[in-house]
């Protein structure tokens, strides 16, 4: 076991790596940071020159890979070209915001997705499978955005209307900036909370469901029922806890899908987080954070599909590492 | 076999209730003009009628395809079928709320522009996007796979990486990226983008099939009678990869469509003036009190997915049954 998880990490090292380069020859290649120095007419040709020196523009993109990369490693993902401010101080403070969203999002739709799927498998076929199905499809073809929209909307008018303030529609505070948990501001990321979570737990409860449907119809399951073992202990100890194991590679796997939905949720409600910050850099250009906001989405999807491999071998046994 | 069945069934008025197996699963098109002779005529059913019958039996495939029918085929005749151009400028009826009554009843916008045609004219857009990107994923995803599962070796290997590969990078990110880099806000370059990711989902699967069949006695079969490369390939593998390639395109339309709209919202789509459905919501973002602007192209949006999914399921039923989606 140790050795496998020793393993596997070592071989994500050189994944993160490829993963980067590919990024950064994709943005470099595109996104040429000579423009912006170019357009500035009070740069004389010394200057320009020298500055493409400094920062490595007049090198191939794999030589200039080599350097972003020791810069990245050794400071922090470096600084950005466009404004020569470090990029770290900026990306943890937007970190810290979508990992409250995100993780609340992530709870709020693995507690929700898993009793439901639970309870539609037991009444398959049942008034509440139904509805929670429709709901799912619903789901399934819904655009984040446009969820996002409608709950902005919904919000919005509701204020206007009665002068009734639930939910904030825009930002992460009133007044001071923190970072710490308090009412104000579980108003704020309620509903983007609430938007990534219908989309995750349209995900979650129809795996857990269909898990669930694939469980009971074991072996095992009758033996327990044939033991005479109460319904009740039957769902609960052999198969619920069987089909909880597919649901962890799901949410790992769908923790990409959350970013993406961040990106967009959070433009939506003006959240400070990772995907605001992306969008607001690639806006402008900026070619070294957008190449930060790659690097570190890659990683942090690498490392959970790490900790997916890592706990699906734990969880399950029949899995042998060799 | 289904020769032999056929001269010597008792009953020769009775089709057989399922097709040979062995039809089913290489795809024997070839069986559809095996009939017997004996006055009697009987048409043996080819895979693809069988196919044919299990779709149409489909209740939510039919209701789906419709559906789909009837918005694309407004989108399709967009220039007939909307009342007004998507950029005629109506100043009397700035954001006109929708009635059943008045002749829009989509409302208007901003500029007084009738959204029930811009609604039209950008389901056209949406549309065009998905099949184009539908289309061109595939047939790039049907030539990769091809390769790679029948020459095995390196440029199998790295499609294999690559495919890891793009699995553990942000999609929405790169995508983002990439259309803010190289789409400037054209139709076409975004659908091109779209296309140039989407292609590996389906490459892995037409790859899996190669791999299992290039092994086959019929393509042994075909090369000891002189067959080439190419045509063991794409005459004799290629058919039996068909069902699980239509599958993907049509679920790659939603997709698509999906994609293309959260790209445009985002501002690194499609740009105004082509109202795409993406486009249409992003004008309503800023008039929450204006709901209709954002509410109904989205409803549009919701519905083309829901069709298309629906289809996608039937079809993946009726052609690749050994795939069934999870619905128990």
């Amino acid at each position: 076991m140790l050795t496998y998880i020793a393993r596997r990490v070592l071989y994500s090292i050189p994944v993160l790596i490829l993963s980067t380069f590919l990024s950064f020859a994709f943005v470099s290649l595109a996104g040429d940071p000579r423009q912006n120095l170019l357009a500035n007419p009070k740069l004389s040709h010394a200057n320009y020159n020298r500055l493409f020196h400094t920062y490595h523009l007049d090198v191939s993109i794999p030589v200039r890979y080599w350097y972003w990369l020791q810069d990245a490693v050794t400071h922090k993902l470096g600084t950005s070209l466009l404004t020569s401010q470090a990029i770290w101080p900026d990306l943890t403070r937007v970190m810290g915001h979508t990992v409250q969203v995100i993780g609340l999002a992530e709870i709020v739709a693995l507690v929700l997705g898993i009793a439901v799927g639970i309870f539609s498998a037991i009444r398959q076929y049942s008034v509440f499978d139904y509805l929670f199905t429709t709901v799912s499809f619903l789901g399934f073809a819904m655009p984040t955005f446009w969820l996002a929209l409608l709950l902005q909307i919904l919000f919005v008018d509701i204020y206007l209307k009665w002068n009734i303030r639930i939910f904030y529609t825009s930002g992460l505070n009133n007044g001071v900036a923190s970072n710490t948990w308090s009412l104000d501001r579980l108003q704020h990321i309620a509903l983007p909370v609430m938007t990534l979570a219908i989309i995750s737990f349209a995900l979650y409860s129809r795996y857990m469901r269909a898990a669930m449907l694939d469980v009971i119809s074991t072996d095992y399951v009758r033996t327990a029922r044939a033991k005479g073992l109460p319904e009740r202990l039957v769902i609960m100890r052999h198969v619920f806890r069987n089909a909880l194991i597919p649901i962890v590679t799901v949410a790992a796997l769908n923790l990409g899908g959350l970013l993406g939905g961040a990106i967009v949720t959070e433009t939506v409600f003006s959240i400070d987080g990772m995907g605001f910050y992306f969008i607001t850099k690639l806006g402008q250009l900026d070619v070294y954070a957008v190449m930060a906001y790659l690097a570190i989405t890659a990683a942090i999807i690498i490392l959970f599909n790490l900790i997916a491999d890592i706990l699906y071998g734990y969880l399950d046994p029949r899995i042998r590492y060799d | 076999m289904t020769e032999i069945r056929h001269e010597t069934g008792k009953d020769p008025g009775a089709s057989p209730a399922l097709p040979p197996v062995d039809a089913m699963i290489l795809g024997g098109d070839e069986l559809v003009d095996s009939t017997i002779s004996a006055g009697l005529e009987m048409k043996a059913r080819s895979q693809w009628s069988y196919a044919r019958m299990r779709f149409l039996r489909h209740h939510l495939a039919m209701a789906g395809l419709v559906g789909l029918v009837i918005v694309f085929g407004a989108g399709a005749f967009a220039g007939t079928v909307a009342p007004y151009s998507f950029d005629q400028i109506d100043l009397n009826h700035l954001y006109a709320a929708p009635t059943l009554t008045a002749n829009h009843f989509f409302g208007t916008d901003e500029l007084g522009r009738d959204f029930f045609s811009r609604t039209i004219y950008g389901i056209r857009t949406s549309e065009e996007v998905g099949l184009f990107v539908a289309i061109v994923s595939s047939i790039f995803g049907v030539l990769v796979g091809a390769i790679a599962g029948y020459y095995r070796g390196w440029i199998d290997n790295a499609l294999m990486r690559l495919t890891d590969l793009v699995l553990t990078l942000p999609a929405l990110a790169i995508l983002l990226t990439a259309a803010a880099l190289w789409g400037s806000g054209s139709q076409w370059r975004i659908s091109f983008i779209l296309a140039g990711f989407f292609w590996t989902g389906i490459a892995r699967i037409v790859r899996g099939v190669f791999l299992s069949l290039r092994e086959k006695e019929y393509v042994e079969a075909a090369k000891a009678s002189g067959a080439g490369d190419f045509r063991i390939m794409f005459r004799h593998i290629l058919p039996n990869t068909l069902g699980p390639v239509i599958v993907n395109a049509t679920l790659a339309v939603a997709t698509a469509i999906l994609t293309e709209a959260a790209l445009s919202f985002l501002g690194f789509g499609i740009k105004p003036p082509t109202p795409s459905l993406g486009v249409l919501i992003t004008d309503g973002q800023n008039n929450p009190e204006k709901w209709w602007l954002t509410v109904l192209p989205g409803l549009m949006l919701v519905f083309i997915v829901i069709c298309v999914n629906f289809v996608g399921d039937g079809l993946r039923d009726a052609l690749d049954p050994t795939q069934r989606r999870v619905r128990a």
